[in-house]
């Protein structure tokens, strides 16, 4: 992009201008970098928490029996690891951390278009998220539904499901607030110069992830709102003695979280479509067809909910409707992998870290979307309907599609926003341990639900328990890695050398200013952009 | 909107478009008198449709908008349309 370059009032930008003292300079800031830190704070926090869970549920599927834990503390316990990780960790995780952080730099902005919104939408996060954990301890005891709130059983436990309820009523209104800044930021604040068709392709990405955020989230309001009215009041709306319909919980519960995925995996398709022409150093292949695919897969993708049903008891003609709807998705998903590829194709590569976990993304997102095609065609998801195959899947695509895009998210911009480098030969180590660990797991847990282990059992038959103490074992690997990349990030950042503005090469505006970014991003005058994100020969880095 | 592009609506317009409120109401309750079988849902939406769509239009000033704004607000309700369209589906073959 044109030339930017600002002078810091600082060596450490952003951080020395706070407009409040000590800690309010961050819990009263409005700045979009501050927020963005905020969430992804509390979005690693919640995220070791989730996975911290997760081990003990593999932990304790070691062995047939009681191993570790009662079955109800188990039902809690993956109930709790659902909801933290998909609406604590992934729906915010890319979007609000990294969004806040290098949307409104990417386009040329000083800030989002509604600060105090975005600051607010924080703090419905967190009241969600005090409210999610407050659940555990008060009423009857943490829910044990599973994330899903599927009644009759939901409306009917015991255990604390309203206030869970209306957690996740607040979660989606932080959800909601955000996706409407980012689609008026990226119409109203594109500086000179920014015309959509050079909007790089994170932000395009995130843009597509805020109209399902604006479109979809309310129906999950409206429907933990019901399911809470159907707990209190018991207005019969999904009990078929009063007339009413559990199949339309289904059908409202799956409205949201269906395109919810989309949610979690299109800003991960982002972060990935900006990493690799950078360490590729070529243009990115086909970016009006990514573009285009970005709109398509939100689109479709909220077509297709009722593929998660296909054994509820829903009509035959419908679970063929929504068998079709669910293949089309598969085409602009392909169309993103194939230009991926095409653009690391005779590329000059860099295997450095952000590239190597972009890179996982793209194979193990693609295992988890071909098997993803094995539940969305009606026969066969008869088969493995809520078996060990469809935890195995959906693990591939989440944890292996956006995990690691987020992951590769942090080691290629936070040494922007933190200034400092962290070691690459400790972050590649982690990345293959993590891999290692990663395939062994979920590939246990794939191959044991195709024998028929179903999920979300506390007990299994002896013939499960190799598979399930390999799975474990596979666990504890992915957790080293963990543990050794976020260790090694977090030693970057406070100890790491310093990096210049540009450690990557990379053509877009974020990368084009001091790092740390200044408290407003650009100095006194607003860039003017005369050429496209991965134009590397006009930005003069070829 | 801002201030320069306010739009004064005249009263009598209001009145009309009050005036089709009250009938598309009546109309309401005068065909749930008859039972049109799997037409019965379709007609009760497609009245409230036209009613909320005359609310949208004029009295939240839609009419007078940007392309923009009438696009983004016509994509949202479309997907709605196609969400509530899609569930019924669903019940109508059961």
């Amino acid at each position: 992009m044109s030339d930017v370059r600002t002078t810091p009032t600082s060596d450490r930008g952003f951080f020395d201008e706070g407009q409040y003292p000590g800690i309010f300079a961050w819990l009263l800031s409005t700045d979009h970098k501050r927020i963005g830190l905020l969430y992804f704070w509390c979005i690693i926090a919640f995220f070791c928490v989730g996975a911290t869970l997760g081990l003990l549920l593999r932990l304790e599927l070691f062995a047939p029996g009681e191993t570790i834990m009662s079955a109800q503390t188990y039902n809690a316990t993956f109930t709790l690891h659902g909801v933290i990780m998909i609406f604590l960790f992934i729906i915010p995780g890319i979007p609000a951390a990294f969004g806040n952080l290098i949307m409104p730099i990417q386009i040329g902005a000083r800030d989002v278009a509604f600060p105090k919104l975005n600051l607010f939408s924080w703090y419905l996060y967190i009241t969600g998220a005090i409210l999610a954990v407050t659940s555990l301890f008060t009423g009857g005891g943490p829910p044990d539904t599973g994330w899903t709130f599927y009644v009759p059983f939901s409306a009917q436990t015991s255990t604390n499901v309203s206030l869970a309820a209306v957690a996740v009523f607040i979660l989606g209104f932080s959800s909601i607030l955000t996706g409407l800044n980012f689609v008026t930021t990226i119409h109203r604040l594109r500086t000179e110069g920014m015309t959509w068709m050079r909007i790089p392709l994170f932000t395009w990405s995130l843009y597509a992830t805020a109209w399902i955020q604006i479109l979809a989230t309310p129906v999950i309001g409206i429907t933990v709102a019901l399911l809470f009215a159907e707990r209190v009041i018991g207005t019969g709306l999904f009990d078929p003695a009063q007339g009413g319909d559990p199949i339309m919980f289904q059908h409202l519960f799956w409205i949201y979280s269906h395109p919810a995925v989309y949610i979690m995996i299109l800003p991960g398709m982002g972060v990935v479509s900006d990493i690799i022409p950078v360490f590729s150093r070529k243009p990115c292949f086909g970016y009006k067809a990514i573009v285009v695919s970005s709109l398509a897969i939100a689109f479709a993708g909220s077509l297709v909910w009722a593929h998660h049903m296909y054994t509820s008891g829903m009509s035959d003609m419908a679970v063929l409707v929504f068998s079709f709807l669910t293949f089309i998705v598969a085409i602009p998903s392909a169309i993103k992998v194939f230009n991926w590829l095409a653009t690391l194709y005779e590329g000059s590569i860099l295997l450095d870290p952000p590239l190597l976990y972009a890179l996982s993304f793209i194979l193990l997102f693609t295992i988890g979307g071909l098997t993803g095609l094995v539940l969305g065609a009606a026969a066969a998801d008869v088969h493995v309907h809520d078996t060990y195959f469809v935890v195995g899947h959906f693990h591939f695509v989440m944890f292996g599609g956006t995990g690691m895009a987020f992951f590769a998210a942090m080691h290629y911009w936070l040494p922007k926003i933190y200034g400092r480098m962290y070691d690459k030969t400790i972050a590649t180590v982690a990345w293959a341990i993590m891999v290692i660990g990663f395939l062994i797991l979920y590939i246990s847990m794939k191959i044991v639900g195709m024998q028929g282990m179903p999920r979300r059992y506390y007990d299994y038959v002896p013939e499960f328990t190799s598979l399930n103490q390999l799975a474990t074992v596979g666990s504890w690997i992915l957790a080293v890695g963990l543990v050794l990349m976020f260790a090694n990030i977090f030693r970057g950042i406070f100890k790491g050398d310093p990096v210049g503005d540009n450690p990557w090469g990379g053509a877009s505006l974020e990368w084009q200013i001091p790092s740390p970014p200044p408290m407003e991003n650009f100095g006194e005058e607003d860039p003017v952009v005369t050429h496209g994100p991965y134009d590397f020969t006009k930005a003069g880095i070829l | 909107m801002s201030e320069e592009h306010a739009h004064i609506v005249q009263y009598k317009t209001f009145a009309i478009v009050w005036i089709g409120l009250l009938i598309l109401t009546g109309l309401t309750v005068a065909v749930a008198q008859y039972n049109l079988g799997a037409m019965n849902i379709w007609v009760a939406l497609g009245i409230a449709t036209l009613k909320s769509g005359l609310v949208i239009a004029f009295f939240m000033h839609m009419k007078y908008e940007s392309r923009l704004f009438q696009l983004s607000l016509f994509a949202a309700l479309a997907i709605l349309a196609i969400f509530i369209g899609l569930n019924f589906f669903d019940v109508l073959y059961r």
